[in-house]
């Protein structure tokens, strides 16, 4: 046994003849943020709910906090906070009796659900709305919401799915404030997204699925390291003329990609690249030189073209 | 309000339980009680309104066309005013409408769009926890319907005998029946187009299920037909304890219910983990 709190090997999962997961083997150690990265579909959500025991497996072995979800679901389900893609908060309730209730699903008394939900709504920054309905919330509000009402019973480990989609920036950098300070109390985070620059910041440690199957695992720099270079140069040309360009850079880049209005040089030194590109007399329309992110290695590792 | 069923712990569970997965419930059905308490806490008169629709028809009916139809052979063969006879109809009616339109209508919504199950299912609780806990409130629901009813039955001196009092929780009963049956449908129910099946098969029965006019004015055929209705069996139940005819035959009607709520809850717990656990 490790010390894992999700231990996946071979975890697979079919819907009919669809399969969503097709054998995957993860661990998440305790008190890290681990992603899922992938496209729409690549079996991400699918995985969450299978360690959320609320989507029994088709095949392989998976535990969660030591124990089978097949067999101990609502023990597991005690111990675990979830934030679903889409917002499910109870609209026939107030704001403070979502928090109230879900409690007592969890077992809480009706004295420790009262303080709790006094000290949720504080952290959700939602405490003046605490008697309003749920629907004229915002978006923004709906979700810290959530993540409040998945914190209730106190979890040692949090699945999120995709859980800034649909957020304005103000709210992004909000929540993740929210869930840096979860990290930071010990509080083991899984989540799903397909915003890159989210995984860089919320993620130790990520896997890039694709088409069900695990393609590429490691730290956010490990992979930008493995996939791509340490920056990357971007050569901006009118639409179409970026081919006839191609060859004159070739050299220049570890690796080149050629997009319909621009060429990527994937290199360790983009400004010497672009200087060297000058002397051969390729004149871009603009240029930018920038440091490699998960993004590229994404999109590497699942392609550009579109999934679903 | 809540705490009305009692839902034991689970590994203890009697003989309905034992068929379902134990890791399929948590013992905690009365929280969705709950839940539903708090979101009627500012909805009162949406349930206070179904008590009187039973109240206009025993008007209506019975005092209007009482005054033309005379007595009525009861329970028994004893002569009853029409108010009288139908009264417990009435009553077995309104125990049967509130559990129903609460189990169809509202569950399908909480089901299909408000998707409040599945944010239950994060939680420790199960299929089965869902299931009772909101035949449970439909309960709760007809059951208020009926007391109100009954009330109204002792005010008109309608009630004959101290085994009336036991219409109470032989309405629960009903009530709990119909809702699990009326939850057990909705979850095969697809769009709400399908509802007008429900109709279908509720106003039928209060109309023919011995509310009106005694069975003996069907054909033999028929007669077997409408005593295989599940109103009829509580019509009968009412009327025998309204009027403190009371016999075996009872016990039999009661059965019916206990056999009808057992298939309604494992039925809509099963339909639960196949449209939710996928």
């Amino acid at each position: 046994m490790s010390d894992a709190l999700v231990q996946a090997r071979g975890l697979r999962k079919c819907f009919g003849d669809i399969e969503a997961v097709s054998g995957i083997d993860v661990d998440v150690r305790p008190g890290e943020a681990f992603g899922f990265l992938g496209p729409n579909g690549a079996g991400k959500s699918s995985a969450m709910r299978m360690i959320g025991c609320v989507s029994p497996r088709t095949a392989g072995e998976l535990q969660v906090l030591g124990l089978d979800p097949d067999v101990d679901g609502p023990r597991i389900r005690a111990r675990l906070g979830v934030v679903p893609q889409q917002d499910n908060l109870d609209t026939e309730l107030s704001v403070r009796d979502n928090l109230h209730v879900y409690g007592r699903y969890f077992g809480l008394s009706r004295a420790a659900v009262r303080a709790k939900a006094t000290e949720l709504l504080d952290f959700a920054q939602l405490t003046d709305r605490a008697s309003d309905k749920v629907e004229p919330l915002s978006g923004g509000m709906k979700r810290r919401l959530t993540i409040a009402r998945s914190l209730v019973n106190d979890p040692e480990l949090m699945l999120l799915d995709e859980p800034t989609t649909g957020l304005d920036p103000q709210a992004r950098h909000l929540l993740w404030d929210r869930l840096f300070r979860l990290k930071q109390q010990g509080v083991t985070l899984i989540l799903t997204t397909h915003y890159m620059d989210e995984a860089e910041q919320l993620c130790d440690r990520l896997v890039v699925m694709d088409g069900g199957l695990i393609v590429a695992e490691g730290s956010p720099g490990d992979l930008i390291a493995r996939y791509s270079s340490r920056e990357v140069l971007e050569l901006r040309f009118a639409p179409g003329e970026q081919h006839g360009q191609r060859a004159a850079v070739d050299e220049l880049a570890e690796r080149l990609e050629e997009l319909p209005d621009r060429l990527l040089l994937y290199t360790t030194d983009g400004e010497r690249a672009l200087s060297a590109a000058h002397q051969r007399g390729v004149r871009p329309v603009s240029s930018l030189v920038r440091r490699a992110t998960l993004e590229d290695v994404f999109l590497r590792l699942t392609g550009r073209s579109l999934v679903d | 309000m809540t705490g009305v069923i009692e839902a034991p712990a689970p590994g203890r569970g009697g003989p309905l339980l034992r068929i379902l997965p134990p890791a399929l419930y948590a013992g905690r059905a009365r929280m969705l009680m709950l839940r539903s308490s708090l979101a009627y806490k500012r909805a009162w008169l949406t349930i206070f309104s179904g008590f009187f629709e039973p109240l206009f028809f025993l008007v209506a009916m019975g005092e209007g066309l009482g005054s033309l139809v005379g007595d009525l052979p009861g329970p028994g063969g004893r002569p009853l005013s029409y108010a009288a006879f139908i009264a417990p109809g009435l009553l077995a009616a309104s125990a049967m409408n509130g559990a129903v339109y609460d189990s169809t209508f509202n569950i399908f919504f909480k089901l299909r769009y408000a998707r409040l199950y599945d944010a239950v299912l994060a939680t420790p609780l199960g299929p089965v926890d869902i299931a009772l806990g909101e035949i449970g409130w439909a309960l709760v629901r007809g059951g208020l319907y009926s007391a109100g009813f009954l009330g109204v039955m002792t005010g008109l001196g309608l009630i004959t005998s101290p085994w009336g009092l036991l219409a109470l929780p032989a309405a629960l009963l009903v009530a709990f029946a119909f809702g699990a049956v009326g939850m057990a449908a909705t979850s095969f129910m697809r769009s709400w187009q399908d509802f007008d099946l429900v109709q279908l098969a509720v106003l039928p029965m209060f109309l023919f299920s011995a509310t009106f006019f005694p069975l003996s004015v069907y054909p033999p055929g028929l007669q077997w037909v409408v005593q295989a209705f599940p109103l009829y069996h509580a019509v009968e139940l009412m009327r025998g304890l309204t009027n403190g005819v009371v016999g075996w035959g009872l016990l039999g009607h009661l059965a019916y219910f206990v056999v009808m709520a057992a298939f309604g809850v494992v039925v809509a717990s099963r339909r639960l983990t196949a449209l939710l656990l996928r």
